[in-house]
């Protein structure tokens, strides 16, 4: 039985899937569709969408990103609110997404695009969550999201401590969480920075992954697949037994 | 101030490949870090202080032809000689000049970056005038004939064995002692030699106070004090950002500054210099070298409101693991990347992309500049001034290219993925970057959009 019921169902969510999802972590996707669709929510997937941009913006091209962008608010007119698993992408968005043509679309978007952990915090506002993954997790605590998005408290700020992710992680069944002893440093990812700086991409990767291995965790776990597909590389390489997972297949799982 | 030609990428591979003392060299500095969140932490109203702090920036550099006029008159009435610099060039000429004029010999400097910024050791080395940095972690550097690696802590790249070695060469100490306490005595006997025959000392300058024409020097060693008083002359250097308007004002600097610095509650030195004691000639330097033209850019002028507290250092996961050469230029780090295309685009356009955009630099800032807002924005300006080489150019057009197009996009990614498949040593060798320490991500047959048709669309 679904706590939420139905009442989510007059909400129009346009479901945003990353680019690098669609092509390679398709299961992501799919997770955050049967879990916004378990809520309540009235869920589309607009087929021609492709990427926000952010991958030419963040290397410089901000300039060349304008055709990416039209496409984006002509997939994602119309809807109440855009979801997507990515925090990266989304704080994209909400920063640089602009259209000369339709410029009420792009900022209605631009406020209404969200990363699928504060969308189900802050305006879903579940409370419990009928999920069980029974394993010690490792969260890693993506930069965007984080100090972006606030989806969690920052280390460098004298704030109140709170976390988006946490709180939906609490309420998994069987889920022992861990966090490394540097709760938010970048893992090294960085877009185009994972080439261009490719020796220190991979030393910050590789330190992220030593203080999770150090907790004994099965799996890191995280709200963007970026950070988690570099992660992943550089353990598979070393041969780890420690396994990446994003979030939503988490929150989605019945295991 | 380059030590090489390599760009921060190749620097930063050269330094990663001592992988021990990378590790020492990021924890080291994340130890500094810590011990500035917990001086942080212990004060309620730090984000009101950093608040107020930027406030204070923003307001000075809105009026800041005000206020270094008011500064200027002050200090005149106080009896000190004041020099405008329009560049390094001119800066390093004023000081020849004044050594020349009184027939100099003897010169002791504590830290200064702007004086780093304008090469004037290299420049009086040229003449013939040795100065020597009487700050400790200078003064190793000095003797290694390397530049400083980090603001505040110069000699961080090094470890203690390395000091020994130096001071065996340099100060004969003995060969292998490499206890801290030993060769801070054999430097503190070195230094006090230097101080007590120096005619001139040059010092930088903290906080440049414009209603009484003060400026302000903070040391933890009194390395400053100990240079002005003894010499006849004293010639403070700064850039024209280190203005602040009252006195009064110190008391939201000062207890950030260190505190976000090392930890410390304020810098054990906070020395207040007036005027000339009798018979001492002083002079300051007001340097410009590129800060009117920052202070003209919308999108960056705010990073002139830098105390020089190097917390962004500290915090950066980059600079941790490549270190301050790599950076290449005086002032390295977050801050630095974003004041040094100011300086020189050409030579520094690889900075702003020595960078995640995590954001924790900004976190820190004492001043709230948002460093890694502006390393974003130098991108785009590189990239519109031509300064990113062509085959990153080539890549993203054609990038941008099919992700503009849906249908191509699609064409692209089924093909892509399954030449993956059937061709793995495509990606999987030496040419691609990601494939030299990374597994590639395993490419899937179905793409999402493809299992959403066959599932959910009838």
């Amino acid at each position: 039985m679904w706590p939420i019921g139905n009442k989510n169902v007059h909400m129009k969510v346009g479901l945003f899937i990353p680019c690098y999802i669609d092509q390679f972590y398709p299961q992501v996707g799919i997770a955050t569709l049967q879990l916004l669709e378990k809520l309540g929510c009235n869920v589309s997937f607009p087929l021609n969408q492709t990427c926000c941009g952010q991958p030419m913006a963040n290397s410089g091209f901000a300039a060349l990103s304008k055709n990416c962008d039209k496409n984006f608010v002509a997939n994602f007119r119309g809807f109440d609110y855009i979801v997507g698993p990515s925090g990266s992408c989304v704080l994209h968005l909400k920063e640089h997404l602009h259209d000369e043509q339709h410029p009420g679309e792009a900022e209605h978007i631009r406020k209404h695009v969200y990363e699928l952990t504060e969308f189900l915090v802050d305006i879903l506002k579940i409370e419990k969550l009928n999920a069980s993954f029974s394993h010690k997790v490792g969260l890693h605590n993506s930069c965007h999201g984080q100090r972006g998005l606030h989806l969690s408290s920052m280390s460098e700020r004298m704030l109140p401590a709170f976390s988006k992710p946490q709180q939906l992680l609490s309420m998994v069944k069987g889920l022992e969480l861990s966090l490394p002893v540097r709760s938010d440093e970048c893992c090294g990812f960085g877009g185009t920075f994972c080439v261009f700086e490719e020796a220190v991409s991979v030393k910050m990767g590789k330190d992220r992954i030593t203080e999770h291995s150090a907790n004994k965790v099965e799996y890191i776990t995280g709200g963007d697949v970026s950070c988690l597909m570099h992660l992943e590389g550089i353990l598979k390489r070393n041969g780890s037994s420690v396994k990446t997972i994003h979030i939503a297949e988490i929150l989605n799982s019945n295991a | 101030m380059s030590t090489s030609k390599l760009s921060h990428a190749e620097a930063a591979e050269q330094f990663i490949k001592d992988e021990p003392r990378t590790d020492w060299h990021d924890e080291t500095l994340w130890f500094v870090r810590q011990k500035r969140d917990k001086a942080a932490h212990g004060l309620p109203e730090w984000e009101k202080l950093r608040e107020w702090a930027s406030q204070i920036k923003d307001h000075t550099l809105s009026n800041l032809d005000n206020y270094l006029k008011e500064f200027e008159s002050k200090a005149q009435d106080n009896g000190v000689i004041v020099h405008w610099a329009a560049d390094g060039e001119e800066h390093n000429r004023i000081i020849y000049d004044i050594i020349t004029h009184h027939r100099i010999k003897k010169i002791v400097k504590s830290k200064s970056m702007l004086t780093e910024e304008c090469g004037l050791n290299e420049f009086l080395h040229a003449k013939g005038i040795e100065t020597v940095d009487t700050d400790l972690g200078e003064r190793i550097v000095q003797f290694r004939n390397e530049p400083p690696s980090h603001i505040v802590l110069p000699a961080i790249h090094l470890k203690k064995q390395d000091v020994s070695d130096t001071f065996h060469e340099h100060l004969h100490t003995e060969k292998g002692n490499n206890d801290p306490q030993y060769l801070t005595e054999a430097a503190r006997q070195h230094l006090r030699e230097k101080f007590i025959e120096s005619e001139l000392a040059i010092t930088g300058v903290n906080f440049a106070v414009a209603e009484t024409g003060g400026i302000v020097v903070c040391t933890n060693e009194g390395n400053a004090d100990m240079g002005a008083h003894a010499a006849n002359i004293h010639i403070a250097c700064m850039g024209f950002e280190k203005m602040i308007p009252k006195a009064e004002h110190l008391s939201v600097f000062l207890r950030l500054l260190a505190r976000s610095a090392t930890g410390q509650p304020i810098t054990t030195y906070s020395s207040h210099f007036h005027k000339p004691r009798e018979g001492q000639d002083m002079h300051i330097v007001i340097v410009d070298n590129g800060r009117s033209r920052q202070l003209g850019r919308a999108d960056f002028r705010n990073s002139l409101k830098c105390i020089r507290c190097a917390a962004c250092f500290n915090t950066c996961p980059v600079y941790r693991r490549s270190g301050g050469h790599s950076y290449h230029t005086a002032v390295a780090g977050p801050i630095g990347s974003i004041l040094n295309p100011n300086i020189d685009m050409r030579a520094n356009a690889d900075l702003p992309f020595a960078s995640t955009l995590c954001g924790s630099c900004s976190n820190v800032c004492p001043v709230k500049i948002d460093i890694h807002d502006q390393l974003w924005k130098w991108r785009q300006v590189l990239v519109e001034e031509g300064y990113v080489d062509t085959t990153k150019k080539v890549g993203l057009k054609g990038m941008a290219f099919v992700l503009a197009r849906p249908g191509l996009y699609r064409f692209a990614g089924k093909a892509g993925r399954a030449m993956m498949r059937m061709f793995p040593w495509l990606l999987n060798n030496k040419l691609n970057p990601w494939y030299k320490q990374r597994e590639m991500p395993a490419p899937p047959k179905e793409s999402f959009r493809d299992w959403y048709i066959k599932n959910k669309q009838q």
